[in-house]
């Protein structure tokens, strides 16, 4: 019993760790000239922006900008880690902790 | 059996934190609805923000009142809390449209948090998001509360009630729940812009023109988060109804 939950664990392991070099990877190997951005722009720019453009409105920088280099990146990334782990904090807390009863006296 | 659990919480852990880390270091910024800092003149923007104000602050009490009452909401409110962040700020490719959008989440935090509670979460999440990820903005926070937690939440649950009504089975409740949510958020979205924006023209040519152009990215998007939240909400009721019970979800 304990060998089978020991080897399912080690699989698991072994996926996830599979599962980030291959990410790397496909990420290490998009050409310089690819840009997400460019191709994919959001809905913002291509309708909010450009119709506030069009009514005399333009979008200004943040009050706290962290666009600037790859700042954006790591608060991104920070941002989804964080997400990330509240939600299965709360994953496991709400599916596999059982509810607290009221004490009962003695 | 606890082992089995902690196993079972870091392996989660290690998914969500490498999945959500993953995406969200391949997303630039603005790659979303979220209207930006500036766009919207200072009257409107503190309009938006006052009529907002008032739902916050239920909100607020309301999670109070149900945490109390239910030792189960305050963990459903962490999960559904991070998945509204995490999905209003999550840049999904639309094929067809060769655009970016997000769907907004607040169509499964409605069912399963309540109208005000489900508010205070979207809320939070744009905070964030215009804080430190220039996403959305601190100006137009008010404008973008207003379409994405107030509008997004009263559609979602009007259309929830509906189909309670028509006894339709609970995943397409859900479904078009999170349908409505979606669609009412970019229709709200478009009513701020087309008011503060219209200058001379008709109000009304320019909201539709406003709204038709977010349909091709956002009809898809508005299909998958229909799936999403009935997928979620049916996944809680199969593995703890109770809770869903006794929020009279179902």
């Amino acid at each position: 019993m304990n060998n089978n939950i020991r080897k399912k664990k080690v699989v698991f392991l072994l996926s996830v760790m599979i599962m980030v070099v291959i990410s790397i990877f496909l990420i290490a190997a998009q050409p310089a000239s690819f840009s997400w951005g460019a191709e994919w722009a959001g809905v913002d720019e291509t309708v909010v922006e450009k119709y506030a453009e069009k009514y005399g409105r333009s979008a200004r920088e943040p009050f706290i900008n962290t666009d600037q280099g790859d700042l954006l990146l790591f608060v991104f990334c920070l941002a989804g880690t964080v997400g990330g782990f509240v939600m299965g904090y709360s994953f496991h807390k709400f599916f596999h902790e059982p509810e607290k009863e009221p004490s009962r006296p003695c | 059996m606890k082992k089995k659990i902690s196993t079972h919480t870091t392996h989660i852990f290690i998914i969500l934190s490498i999945t959500f880390s993953i995406i969200f270091s391949r997303a630039t910024p603005a790659l979303a609805m979220h209207i930006s800092e500036g766009i919207l003149p200072m009257p409107w923007a503190i309009f938006w923000t006052l009529l907002a104000v008032p739902f916050l602050i239920r909100g607020l009490f309301e999670i109070k009142r149900e945490k109390e009452t239910l030792p189960s909401y305050l963990p459903l409110l962490g999960m559904i809390g991070a998945a509204v962040f995490v999905f209003s700020c999550l840049p999904i490719p639309v094929p067809i449209a060769g655009t970016c959008s997000h769907p907004a989440g607040t169509g499964l935090s409605v069912i399963l948090l309540g109208f005000s509670p489900s508010v205070m979460v979207a809320a939070a999440a744009l905070l964030i998001q215009a804080l430190f990820l220039a996403h959305g903005g601190l100006t137009t926070f008010g404008a973008n509360v207003f379409s994405m937690g107030i509008m997004g939440s009263v559609a979602g649950l009007a259309a929830f009630q509906l189909g309670k009504s028509m006894r339709l089975p609970l995943f397409w409740r859900a479904f078009i729940a999170g349908v409505a949510a979606d669609l009412a958020t970019y229709l709200a979205t478009s009513v701020e812009l087309g008011l503060a924006l219209h200058g001379d023209q008709a109000l009304g040519k320019v909201i539709a023109t406003i709204f038709i152009s977010f349909l091709p990215t956002q009809l898809p998007l508005c299909l998958l988060e229909g799936v999403l939240t009935a997928g979620a909400v049916v996944y809680i009721y199969k593995h703890r109804p109770v809770v869903l019970q006794k929020l009279q979800v179902v």
